[in-house]
C-alpha cells in the first residue's frame, strides 16, 4: 500500500477545471425525478388558461364572461378590466416600451391574450375558454415592416401625441407612427466615402428569419399568494429569477421582501424563458383574487404564437474591398420586425443587442451600422435565441457578406478570410463599431480547420463535381459551407450593460461546512448547461476541496445571491469569474488560518492543490479541510470565526469566443433535399472548465443551427395568420436528420476573466448557422447562385436550382 | 359527472381503478391523478415524444391517447425502470455519455430506448437514429443519445450473455 499520495493524485481527487466531470444533475434527471414547474402540486391548486385573439389586427368590442362563469369548475374570468384598476392591464417592457398584459381596446397580433379564466383544472378551464364570448372588429394588417413604414395603418394608437404626432419612445426620436427607433454605430460619412471610392463593392441584403427557441418544455409558473403573512411564492420557468422578482415588485407594487421566486428544474430556455409574460402577471393576480395557488402553462400553439420570437432581421449591407481581396469598408441598415410590441430582450443601451459585432472576426478599418425598429401585427418578444443578443443576426450578416465578396472578386472565400483576419498580435483589437476584442488567434483555429478537413481536396471535388453534372453524369452537387465567427458574450459590465436599470453583474455566495464541504449559491440558473457540475469543478480548483463535496444552488431568490441569471452565454464569465473570485476570498482567510496553525506568518505559506504548506517545507501543511474546521473550532486572534465569502463580479469586458466551421453538403437538385456529410466545428472558448460539457453543448448548439438553417421558421400569412405553430409545421430535426459532429478547440484563454474562460454554449448556433447556409449557397456558387434567403427547406432549395435553370 | 368511466389500469406493477371522463388524456391521469412526473408534455401533438410510455408491449405517445383507449392496459413510465438500488443499464449509460442536458426529453427517451432495445439488441447506429425518432431533443444533437443507447446495447448483451 502507498503512503504516499502524489501531487498528481490530488490534483484528480478533486475532480476540478479541466477534467471530464461526469454531470450530478444526471442521476434524477435519468429516474424521472427533475422537478418542473409542470410537476409542482400545491394543495387547492387552480388552473388559468387564455382566451386568445384569432386575429391579427382587430379592435376588441366586448368581452363577455357571463356564459364562462356558468361552467362547472370556472372560478374567474380576468379580462383588462378587471386588471385596470390595479394598473396591471399594461406592464413595462425590458425594451422601453409598454405591452398589455390582457387585450386592452385591441389585439396586436394572432395568439394575443384577451381573458385569463382560472379552473379548478386544466379540462374546466378549456370549457370557461368555449364559453368567453368576444366581439371583434378586424383592422387591416401589416406583416410587412418596410409596408409598415408606409402605411397609414397606426398600429399602436396608444403611442400618438396629443397632437396626432408621433413622440420619442424610449430610444430617441421616431420617423413614423409604426417606428420604434433608429440606432446607429460607426462612422456614417467616412464608410460611405470608403465604399464610394472602392476598387470592389459587394452589396447584397441578408435576411435572417423569424423563429422561435421552442425549448422542449414550454413557458409556465405557479403564483401562490398567502394571504396571511402577505408573501407572495412565485416558480416559474426563469432564466433570470432575480429580475423577475424585481420585475414583479416594481409593477405590482408587493415589496420586494415579500415576494420569493423559484426557478426549479428548467426544460430547456434558449433565450424563450427570459421576458416577463402576461401569463405571470395574470397568475399572480388570480392568486391574489381567489386566495388559492394559481398555475399557468402554456401549450405549444401558446408557446410558439407568443412567447418570444427570435431574429427577423432584414439587413441590407455593402462591403467595400481592394481588387486583392483587403476589406476597406463595411456598412449596414437594418430593419427590424419587432412585432406589435418593443419587448426585444436587450440590455438597456443596445436596442439591437450587439449588432455592432456585424465586423466578425475581420479587420475592417471603417463601417458603419444603422437599425430601424417596426411594429407589426406579428407577436412581440426578439429574445436572443441561443446568442447573446443579436450575434446571430451578425454572425451571419458578415459570413454571408463575406461569401457575397469572395463572388464578386473570383476569390476563394477560406483564403478571403484568412487575408482578413484580425491577427493574433492585434490584440486587445478595437473594432470600428466601439468594441474591444479581449483575445485570439483566428490563423492557428482557422489553419487548423483547413487541414482537418483536407480544404484543397475538398475543392477539387467540388470542381469535378460541378463539371460532372454538367456533362450529365451526377445530379448531386457538392456545397462547401464556410464560417469564422466572432461571439461576444457575457454582459456584462454594469458601466454601459443594464436591464431595467439593473447592472449585469452576477454573484456567488460560499458557505464551507466544518467537515470540509460545501455549497455555493449563485445568481444564475442552469437550463441544462450543468451548473451543478461545473461551477463546482471551478471551485474545487480554486479551495482544493473535492467537486463532489461542493453543492451548487441557483434559481432561489430567497436564498440566492442577486443576480441577472442565465443568457447570453453570461454564466461562465460573470457567474463563474464570481464564483473564482468568492473561492480566491475563501481561499485568502484559509490562508491565514493555516498560517495560525502551522505557527508562521501569513506570508509564509502558499497554497498547493488541496493545502497550504509551509514554504520550502512541504512536509508541513494543513489540508483545506483541517483548516474548514478549524474555522469553526478555533478562537483564532483577529479572525472571525467561520469560513464563507461572496462575490459580486463586474466583469470589465465582455468575452471574444470563437470559432472555425466547416459544412460539407450533398444537395439533391431534383429533389431540394440535403445531406450532411461532414461538420468539423473547431471552437475556441479560452479555458475550458469540462470538456464533456462543451462538447455536448457543441452538438446541441450546433442542431438547432441545422434546424434553423434548413427549415425553421414562423412564418405568417398575410392576413398574420401563424402558419408554424404546432411541430407538425415547426422544424425540429429527429435523430435522423441531425448529422454525426466532430468537435475541436483551441485555448486562447480570457486576459480578464480570472480563470481565463469565454462560455461556448451559444458558439454552435452562432457559427452553426451561417455554415450551414454558406454550403447551401456555395453548391450553386457555380451556377451563379449569389443570395437565397433562409430556411433552405427542400422546397426552397429545389426553387434555387429551377430558378438557375438546373431543371433542364 | 355521470358519463363518467370506469377505468382499470396497472401503472408500474401497481393496480390503479378510477372514474374519468372519456376525454381525460392518459398523461393527464398519470401526471395529476397519479403524481407520475416522469413523463412530460412537450407538444401535445404525438411530435415530440416527452410523454412517451411504454403501453402492452408498445411505445406510445401518451399525450394523445385517452385514458379510457388504455383501459385495462399495463402501463410502464420512466419511474418503473429503475431506482436508486439498481438503474437501469440505459439509465447508466445515459449519465456516462452525457446522454442529456435539461433532462426534460430524458424520461421519454429512456423508456423509448428501452423498448427499442427489447425489438432489436443489437441496432446499428441507423437503426437506432430510426427507432428513436419519434423523440425529440432541443439540447443534445441526439449524439451522444445515440452513443448512450449503442453502449447500453452493448452493455445489456454482454449480461445476457454472462447470465447464459
Amino acid at each position: 500500500m502507498k503512503d504516499e499520495v502524489t501531487r498528481e493524485e490530488r490534483v484528480d481527487a478533486l475532480g476540478g477545471m479541466g477534467c471530464k466531470r461526469k454531470r450530478v444533475e444526471d442521476a434524477r434527471f435519468t429516474q424521472g425525478k427533475g422537478n418542473y414547474v409542470d410537476d409542482l402540486k400545491l394543495d387547492g391548486m387552480l388552473f388559468g388558461d387564455f382566451v386568445r385573439s384569432p386575429y391579427a389586427h382587430a379592435r376588441v368590442k366586448s368581452v363577455d364572461s357571463s356564459a364562462a362563469m356558468e361552467v362547472p369548475g370556472v372560478l374567474a374570468v380576468l379580462t383588462a378590466a378587471d386588471l385596470e384598476p390595479l394598473g396591471l392591464h399594461w406592464m413595462p417592457t425590458l425594451a422601453g416600451d409598454k405591452m398589455m398584459v390582457l387585450a386592452d381596446g385591441k389585439v396586436l397580433y394572432q395568439g394575443q391574450e384577451v381573458a385569463f379564466v382560472v379552473a379548478t383544472d386544466r379540462y374546466a378551464a378549456a370549457d370557461g375558454i368555449e364559453s368567453v364570448e368576444v366581439e371583434y372588429e378586424e383592422l387591416p394588417v401589416l406583416v410587412d415592416p418596410f409596408e409598415a413604414l408606409q402605411s397609414d395603418v397606426v398600429l399602436r394608437e396608444d403611442l400618438l401625441g396629443a397632437d396626432g404626432g408621433t413622440p420619442d419612445g424610449a430610444h430617441g426620436p421616431r420617423n413614423h407612427p409604426n417606428h420604434i427607433f433608429t440606432w446607429e454605430a460607426g462612422d456614417k460619412d467616412a464608410t460611405e466615402q470608403v465604399i464610394g471610392a472602392a476598387d470592389v463593392v459587394a452589396e447584397e441584403m441578408v435576411y435572417y428569419h423569424r423563429t422561435h427557441p421552442c425549448p422542449l418544455e414550454t413557458c409556465g409558473c405557479v403564483a401562490s399568494m398567502d394571504k396571511v403573512n402577505g408573501k407572495l411564492t412565485l416558480w416559474g420557468t426563469f432564466q433570470a429569477p432575480h429580475a423577475i422578482r424585481t420585475v414583479v415588485s416594481l409593477i405590482s407594487g408587493i415589496e420586494e421582501h415579500n415576494i420569493r421566486v423559484i426557478s426549479p428544474d428548467i426544460g430547456g430556455g434558449f433565450g424563450n424563458k427570459v421576458g416577463a409574460y402576461p401569463g405571470y402577471v395574470c397568475s399572480v393576480v388570480a392568486s391574489i383574487v381567489t386566495g388559492k395557488p394559481v398555475k399557468w402553462i402554456e401549450d405549444r400553439m401558446d408557446n410558439l404564437m407568443t412567447t418570444a420570437f427570435a431574429r427577423d432581421y432584414w439587413m441590407q449591407g455593402k462591403i467595400a474591398a481592394t481588387k486583392e481581396g483587403k476589406i476597406t469598408g463595411l456598412w449596414c441598415h437594418t430593419t427590424a420586425d419587432h412585432g406589435g410590441f418593443d419587448a426585444c430582450a436587450d440590455p438597456t443601451k443596445f436596442p439591437a443587442g450587439f449588432m455592432n459585432i456585424c465586423t466578425g472576426s475581420y479587420d475592417i478599418p471603417t463601417a458603419y451600422l444603422a437599425v430601424d425598429g417596426v411594429y407589426t401585427n406579428k407577436a412581440p418578444g426578439g429574445v436572443a435565441y441561443r446568442c447573446s443578443f443579436r450575434v446571430t443576426e451578425a454572425a451571419y450578416f458578415i459570413e454571408r457578406m463575406i461569401e457575397v465578396l469572395a463572388i464578386e472578386l473570383g476569390m476563394d472565400a477560406a483564403e478571403l478570410r484568412r487575408i482578413n483576419f484580425i491577427k493574433a498580435e492585434q490584440f486587445p483589437y478595437q473594432s470600428a463599431l466601439g468594441w474591444e476584442y479581449d483575445s485570439g488567434d483566428y490563423h492557428t483555429a482557422w489553419g487548423k480547420a483547413m487541414a482537418a478537413v483536407g480544404y484543397d481536396d475538398l475543392r477539387a471535388e467540388q470542381a469535378q463535381r460541378v463539371a460532372d453534372f454538367k456533362a450529365g453524369k451526377t445530379r448531386k452537387l457538392l456545397g462547401i459551407g464556410l464560417c469564422h465567427f466572432t461571439e461576444i458574450v457575457g454582459a456584462g459590465p454594469v458601466k454601459n450593460c443594464d436591464i431595467l436599470g439593473l447592472g449585469m453583474f452576477d454573484s456567488c455566495e460560499i458557505r464551507i461546512h466544518p467537515t470540509g464541504s460545501a455549497i455555493a449559491r449563485l445568481g444564475t440558473i442552469s437550463q441544462g448547461q450543468g451548473h451543478a457540475t461545473t461551477f463546482a469543478q471551478i471551485l474545487a480548483t480554486e479551495i482544493g476541496l473535492p467537486a463532489d463535496s461542493i453543492t451548487i444552488e441557483e434559481g432561489d431568490t430567497d436564498t440566492a445571491p442577486y443576480g441577472l441569471g442565465t443568457y447570453g452565454s453570461r454564466s461562465t464569465p460573470v457567474a463563474g469569474a464570481a464564483t473564482a473570485m468568492a473561492g480566491r476570498k475563501i481561499r485568502a482567510k484559509a490562508q491565514m488560518i493555516a498560517a495560525y496553525l502551522l505557527e508562521v506568518h501569513d506570508g509564509d505559506v502558499e497554497f498547493d492543490v488541496d493545502r497550504f504548506v509551509v514554504k520550502g517545507a512541504p512536509e508541513r501543511f494543513k489540508t483545506m479541510k483541517e483548516i474548514a474546521f478549524a474555522s469553526y473550532n478555533q478562537a483564532i486572534p483577529g479572525l472571525e470565526p467561520g469560513l464563507e465569502a461572496v462575490s459580486y463580479y463586474d466583469p470589465p469586458n465582455m468575452t471574444y469566443p470563437f470559432g472555425a466551421y466547416v459544412c460539407v453538403m450533398e444537395i439533391d437538385v431534383d429533389t431540394g433535399e440535403h445531406e450532411i456529410r461532414q461538420f468539423y466545428a473547431l471552437d475556441d472558448c479560452g479555458t475550458r472548465i469540462n470538456p464533456m460539457i462543451i462538447e455536448g453543448q457543441v452538438h446541441g448548439g450546433l442542431t438547432e443551427a441545422l434546424a434553423i438553417a434548413m427549415g425553421q421558421e414562423i412564418a405568417y400569412d398575410e392576413m398574420g395568420n401563424v402558419k408554424t405553430a404546432t411541430l407538425m409545421d415547426f422544424f425540429l430535426p429527429t435523430a435522423v436528420e441531425t448529422p454525426h459532429y466532430t468537435t475541436d478547440h483551441t485555448v486562447t484563454p480570457s486576459p480578464h476573466h480570472p480563470i481565463g474562460a469565454k462560455g461556448v454554449g451559444e458558439s454552435p448556433n452562432v457559427g452553426g448557422v451561417p455554415a450551414f447556409s454558406n454550403a447551401v449557397h456555395d453548391a450553386f456558387r457555380a451556377f451563379g447562385l449569389r443570395q437565397s434567403h433562409m430556411p433552405h427547406d427542400h422546397w426552397r432549395i429545389w426553387k434555387i436550382a429551377n430558378e438557375l435553370g438546373l431543371h433542364g | 359527472m355521470s358519463n363518467k368511466m370506469h377505468i382499470k389500469l396497472t401503472v408500474n406493477g401497481a393496480e390503479e381503478e378510477f372514474l374519468a371522463e372519456p376525454r381525460e388524456l392518459l398523461i393527464y391521469t398519470l401526471r395529476e391523478r397519479l403524481g407520475i412526473t416522469g413523463p412530460h408534455i412537450g407538444c401535445e401533438t404525438s411530435h415530440c415524444g416527452a410523454c412517451t410510455v411504454n403501453l402492452n408491449g408498445k411505445t406510445i405517445k401518451s399525450c394523445t391517447m385517452f385514458v379510457a383507449q388504455a383501459n385495462g392496459a399495463e402501463v410502464t413510465t420512466i419511474e418503473g425502470m429503475g431506482g436508486p438500488d439498481a438503474l437501469h443499464p440505459l439509465q447508466e449509460a445515459f449519465k456516462e455519455h452525457h446522454g442529456l442536458q435539461c433532462g426534460y426529453c430524458t424520461p421519454g427517451m429512456i423508456t423509448r430506448a428501452a423498448k427499442l432495445l427489447e425489438e432489436n439488441p443489437s441496432p446499428t447506429e441507423e437503426e437506432v437514429r430510426f427507432g428513436m425518432a419519434g423523440n425529440l431533443c432541443r439540447c443534445t444533437g441526439y449524439q451522444n443519445i445515440v452513443k448512450a443507447i449503442m453502449a447500453a446495447a452493448a452493455d445489456m448483451s454482454s449480461s445476457k450473455e454472462a447470465a447464459q
